[in-house]
C-alpha cells in the first residue's frame, strides 16, 4: 500500500499525534489501521502505550513516562516509512446488529420521515441496506462513530437536545448514525433500538466492535426485540459476525 | 470493613485509573490529585495502585470496623479521629469502633483516605476506580461498607511528612496542544493575560472556565482526547477535559495541562482562579 504524507504533532508530556490528510477516507483509515497493528507488534506494546485510532490520526500514550518528541519523531517516520514493505495481517469483522424501529423505541422516525419526504418503511429500507465502517469510538464508552449513511437520510440534529436517550437507542443525526451505549443526553433522531449491549462489563471482551470494523443493521419485530434483550441481558445472545479480509 | 455513616457530597474509591482501554471509548478515570495518593500510598508503603477514598467538597462519616493504619492527604479539611483533630500527612493507627468524620473545608475541593493495604472493591478493566456504568456506584452511600483488610501492627519507615502544599498554587503550567497553531495572537494574549475563574461546570469528567476567549470555528474530524486536554468551542468557551473526560472531541485541542497542573487544577472549586503558563 502505498504511503500518505503524515504528520507528527506534540500532545502533552505523554502522547504524540500523527495525521493522515483531513478526510474522511476508508482508504486512509486502513493505512491507520495497518500501522497501528504494525507499531504493537513491533515496537509501542500494550503495557506501555495505548494506540488510538480515529478517522484521519493515531494518537499514542505512555502509561507511566514523559516521552522524548523528537526522538518518537524520528522513529514513527522510519517505521512508516518502513511499513509499506512488510505484510500486515489484521483481524477485521462485519456486524450485524438487529434494530428494533417500532415507534415507542423510535420516537422521532415519523418526524424524521416527513423530514427526509419518503415513509416510514422508506427509512428503514435505507437504514439497513447499508454497510457502515467504524471510523472512531467515544464520547462514551462504546459509542461508534459510523461513517455511510445514505444522503437521503441526513437530518439535522434535534433544536433541543432530550435530557434522557435511553440506552440502545439508534440516532440520525447529520451524516452520523449510531446507538446511545448507555443512558445519556443527547440530541439525535431517535428511530429504533438496538437490544445487544454496546457495552457491557460482565462480557469477556466488554467492546466487541473496533475501529475499522463494518456494521450492517437488520429489523426485528417487537416480540423478537423483547427476546433478544432478554438473552443480551442472560448473557447468551450470538452476536452476528462475519470475517472480512483486511 | 469501613461504615459509611454519612456519605459527603461525592465521595468514591480511586485508584490509578483503567489504562488500555481508550481505543473502546473508555476514560481512565483514577484519583483526580495523584500528586496527594502518591504521598499517601508512599507513607503507608501500598502499592502505588492501592485504591483510596475520594472526597470531594463536604466529606464522610466513617467507623472503623477493624484495626488498621490511615493517613489522610489533598484539601485541608478538619478531620477528627473520635473527635480529636488529626493532621495531614500523618499515619494514625485506628482501632475497631472508631469514628473518622470530616467537618469544614478550609482550603482546596478534594480530599483522600489512604488506608493500609488500600481499600478492596470489585477490580472491572484493571481497576477499581467508581466510574458509572463501569462500576455499579457513582458513589459511596450511606449505610455502605467497605473493605479493607486488617492490619495490628505496621511500622512505618516514615510516619509523617511535610509536602509542599499545591493547594495555593493557581499557575496552571501547560504545553501547546495539537491545534494550538488555528489560534491567532489576540486569542493567545487573551490566554495569557488572563485571570480565569472556575465556572459551575466542573466535575470529574471536565472544568469549564467562566471567562471566554475569541471562539474558534474550525471544522475537525473527532479525535483523542484525554486528562488536561484544553478545548476551544465556537463560542469561546474553554473546557478542561478531567480524568472521566471523553476519550475523543471534534473541537480543537488548544492546550494540554501537565500533569502536575492537573493535580493543581482538581483541588480548585467554584469561583476559584487560576492562570496559564507555558513549559
Amino acid at each position: 500500500m502505498s504511503n500518505y504524507t503524515i504528520s507528527i504533532r506534540p500532545f502533552g508530556q505523554h502522547a504524540i499525534l500523527i495525521e493522515w490528510p483531513n478526510i474522511v477516507d476508508e482508504a486512509i483509515l486502513e493505512d491507520i489501521l495497518q500501522f497501528k497493528t504494525y507499531l504493537a507488534k513491533n515496537f509501542l506494546f500494550p503495557e506501555k502505550w495505548e494506540i488510538i485510532p480515529s478517522y484521519n490520526s493515531l494518537t499514542l500514550v505512555e502509561r507511566n513516562f514523559p516521552i522524548n518528541f523528537n526522538v518518537l519523531k524520528h522513529n514513527i517516520k522510519q517505521w512508516y516509512s518502513k511499513k509499506s514493505a512488510v505484510e500486515i495481517k489484521r483481524e477485521k469483522n462485519l456486524w450485524k446488529l438487529p434494530v428494533c424501529y417500532d415507534t415507542d423505541f423510535g420516537v422521532d422516525l415519523e418526524e424524521v420521515a416527513s423530514t427526509v419526504n419518503k415513509s416510514v418503511e422508506e427509512v428503514i429500507a435505507l437504514h439497513t441496506k447499508q454497510s457502515y465502517t467504524i471510523y472512531g469510538i467515544g464520547f462514551l464508552p462504546g459509542f461508534m462513530y459510523l461513517g455511510g449513511l445514505p444522503a437521503d437520510l441526513e437530518v439535522s440534529r434535534r433544536e433541543v437536545p432530550r435530557q434522557k436517550v435511553l440506552k440502545g437507542s439508534v440516532g440520525l443525526a447529520g451524516k452520523q448514525t449510531g446507538i446511545y451505549p448507555q443512558q445519556s443526553p443527547g440530541g439525535w433522531n431517535i428511530i429504533g433500538s438496538c437490544p445487544v449491549s454496546m457495552f457491557k462489563v460482565t462480557r469477556e471482551n466488554p467492546v466487541f466492535v473496533s475501529v475499522g470494523d463494518k456494521v450492517e443493521f437488520f429489523a426485528i419485530e417487537r416480540a423478537e426485540y423483547n427476546l433478544c434483550a432478554i438473552e443480551n441481558e442472560a448473557g447468551v445472545y450470538t452476536i452476528q459476525k462475519i470475517k472480512i479480509d483486511a | 470493613m469501613l461504615k459509611v455513616l454519612e456519605q459527603g457530597l461525592f465521595t468514591t474509591l480511586q485508584d490509578q485509573g483503567r489504562f488500555g482501554f481508550k481505543d473502546k471509548g473508555v476514560p481512565v478515570s483514577g484519583s483526580m490529585d495523584t500528586y496527594t495518593t502518591k504521598a499517601i500510598n508512599t507513607l503507608l508503603e501500598n502499592a502505588s495502585n492501592a485504591a483510596v477514598l475520594e472526597i470531594t467538597m463536604t466529606g464522610p462519616t466513617l467507623e472503623f470496623k477493624a484495626p488498621t493504619y490511615i493517613c489522610i492527604g489533598g484539601a485541608n479539611f478538619v478531620v477528627a479521629l473520635n473527635n480529636e483533630p488529626i493532621s495531614l500527612y500523618k499515619i494514625y493507627k485506628v482501632k475497631a469502633g472508631d469514628v473518622l468524620s470530616y467537618g469544614k473545608l478550609n482550603l482546596g475541593f478534594r480530599g483522600y483516605l489512604g488506608i493500609k493495604g488500600g481499600f478492596k472493591s470489585t477490580v472491572i478493566l484493571n481497576s477499581s476506580s467508581y466510574y458509572y456504568p463501569i462500576t455499579k456506584s457513582r458513589c459511596v452511600k450511606k449505610g455502605e461498607e467497605l473493605d479493607y483488610e486488617e492490619c495490628q501492627d505496621f511500622n512505618p519507615k516514615i510516619s509523617e511528612i511535610k509536602i509542599s502544599s499545591i493547594l495555593n498554587k493557581n499557575i496552571l503550567e501547560i504545553a501547546k496542544g495539537p491545534e494550538y497553531n488555528l489560534l491567532n495572537p489576540s486569542q493567545i494574549q487573551q490566554i495569557f493575560t488572563t485571570i480565569f475563574s472556575i465556572s459551575n461546570q466542573n466535575d470529574r469528567m471536565a472544568y469549564q472556565l467562566q471567562e471566554n476567549i475569541e471562539g474558534i470555528s474550525y471544522s475537525m474530524l473527532t479525535s483523542a482526547t484525554f486528562p488536561g486536554t484544553i478545548q476551544l468551542t465556537p463560542s469561546g468557551k474553554l473546557i478542561i477535559l478531567m480524568k472521566d473526560g471523553q476519550t475523543t472531541g471534534g473541537y480543537p485541542r488548544i492546550l494540554q495541562l501537565t500533569d502536575r497542573a492537573i493535580c493543581v487544577l482538581a483541588q480548585k472549586k467554584y469561583g476559584d482562579t487560576v492562570r496559564f503558563k507555558l513549559v
